[in-house]
């Protein structure tokens, strides 16, 4: 008997175990891959602030590939493209802002804190299910080694987007293509020196940019991330969409690749690895509960995924869902009372803190990111306006912007109406 | 192992993963309800592209290389066709860049 085991040792589970290890509380943690991140792939930014508290200048043993600090949202049509474009110093100098890393590098780092700290890391080892009492209580997980019941006062299933143990425990629906997205992804290796004069940078510096309009209408998007000497590169497309379309999710990223604006960013690129995984991307309204009796879930598990078209982030909610967990599965140890009600201080934790109070406010982003109108006409309209803007026209006069504004739309067959509720409801939405 | 850019055959962009190969086939389909399905979503959708429709209308599938990413199951819609669980402990895919 432990007093906690936690399920899966990715940001999520190493962060919850992380804190009752420090709480000196006996914590197994569980990864059914030979390490942990062996079964995560990402196509994002590491926001690792919210490590501030816990692993003092964090970023000095982080195993990091490039600091970002250019940040552009770009959209694209089939020839176009359109950039917003960030840049700020101040992101390159520590505590920084966001970090490209690699998973099975940063996963095993923040595991590797958890096991200092006094964590049982148990590798290859598959958490197969619940183990219930008579009372409809879980007490522990089944795994996949001989005698490998578990039995502990806490269970905290960080077991990723699939969690079939949140399934078991009917917090999660068993499936639910229409609130997930498949993210695909090639890691392309360049010369480190070749990356930074392509895009600009500095040695440690990185790029991140997040495209919409490269996905042939299926709802999703794209993304381009600078590692070290290689660029990760790939498209997240709505489960549903992709189905739909009977697309191959990896032509999707050959277009990407052969896009006027990035094929000369890639040339002469070799495919190092290719990969892909499922987001929970449903947000605020298609999260589980997060507690059961004697159970707890967070990160992906959880749909923590903050899917917001501009704010896309999921590993710092799984870092901070995690802490959360682990300090409340801490206390409701303690008071000897780890029924849901003991272990209420969790969610209360979340909604008092970036976690829930961010998710909460973009609760209908991911329906207003992946709409028709977003998807489908709108890059296309904002790309004409600017190439018309940009277009020296003489001896014709300039026209003036409501004009190209009012034709492109009509070209797009956006109603002037259905434009003004859209702008209304993006105030709306990100406010 | 790293494969050009310009055009990777699918073989090639697969060499370039990991994979420990498990005993036991962790995902297993059921050609026989795959007959009676009209949309065949998995041999789209699947990004390891391990579902190729055979000529009496069934579905053949290898587990050996896959992702472990969970659309096949997410998208079907035949009750029972996929029989899905994750290959036993430190099998499976092993990414390396994730």
């Amino acid at each position: 008997m432990v007093d906690a085991v936690v399920v899966g040792a990715g940001p999520a589970g190493s962060a919850a175990a992380l804190a009752l290890a420090r709480a000196g509380r006996s914590v197994i943690l569980l990864e059914r891959g030979p390490f942990p991140g062996s079964k995560n792939l990402y196509g994002g930014v590491v926001y690792a602030r919210v490590l501030d508290g816990v692993i003092p200048r964090w970023w000095e043993e982080v195993p990091v590939q490039r600091w970002v600090v250019r940040r552009s949202t770009m959209v694209l049509t089939e020839t176009q493209s359109l950039s917003v474009d960030m840049r700020t110093s101040s992101w390159g100098d520590a505590p920084y802002n966001g970090m490209t890393v690699y998973r099975a590098d940063f996963d095993q780092w923040l595991a590797g804190h958890a096991v200092a700290a006094g964590a049982n890391l148990v590798t290859s080892t598959v958490a197969t299910g619940l183990i219930w009492d008579g009372s409809g209580r879980v007490v522990g997980v089944k795994t996949d080694r001989p005698d490998g019941n578990i039995r502990a006062q806490v269970v905290i299933a960080c077991d990723g987007v699939n969690s079939f143990l949140a399934k078991e425990a009917g917090l999660l629906p068993q499936a639910d293509a229409a609130h997930h997205t498949l993210g695909v992804k090639e890691v392309l290796s360049l010369p480190a020196e070749t990356i930074d004069e392509r895009f600009g940078l500095g040695p440690d510096e990185g790029l991140d940019i997040e495209m919409v309009g490269v996905t042939r209408g299926i709802p999703g998007g794209g993304f381009l991330y600078t590692n070290r000497d290689t660029v990760s590169l790939g498209v997240v497309v709505s489960l549903k969409g992709l189905a739909d379309a009977k697309v191959r999710p990896e032509e999707l990223i050959a277009d990407l690749k052969a896009h006027p604006t990035i094929a000369p960013w890639l040339r002469g690129a070799t495919l190092k690895e290719y990969g892909a995984h499922l987001i929970p991307e449903g947000g605020y309204d298609t999260m589980p509960p997060l507690t059961a009796d004697g159970l707890m879930v967070a990160g992906d598990a959880a749909g923590m995924t903050l899917a917001a078209g501009i704010w896309l982030e999921g590993v710092n909610f799984a870092i901070g869902a995690g802490l959360a967990a682990g300090k409340a599965a801490t206390d409701a140890i303690a008071a000897g009372d780890t029924t849901t009600a003991g272990l209420a201080g969790y969610r209360r934790a979340l909604e008092s803190n970036f976690v829930l109070k961010d998710h909460q406010r973009l609760r209908r982003a991911p329906g207003l990111v992946l709409s028709q109108r977003m998807q489908g006409p709108y890059p296309k309209l904002m790309c004409d306006v600017a190439e018309r803007m940009f277009t020296v026209t003489n001896p014709e006069p300039k026209p003036g912007l409501v004009l190209l504004l009012r034709r492109a739309a009509k070209e797009q067959g956006v109603r002037w109406r259905d434009l003004v509720r859209d702008g209304i409801e993006t105030i709306r939405v990100f406010r | 192992m790293t494969a050009r850019w310009q055009s990777v055959s699918f073989d090639e962009r697969m060499s370039t993963v990991e994979f420990r190969v498990g005993e036991r086939a962790h995902i297993v389909v059921d050609s026989d309800v795959c007959e009676s399905c009209t949309t065949r979503a998995c041999v789209t959708a699947c990004p390891a592209n391990l579902f190729a429709p055979t000529s009496s209308g069934g579905i053949l599938f290898n587990y050996e290389e896959c992702f472990e990413c969970g659309t096949c199951y997410m998208v079907c819609n035949e009750e029972g066709a996929i029989t899905w669980t994750y290959p036993d402990g430190g099998q499976g895919v092993v990414f390396r860049h994730g």
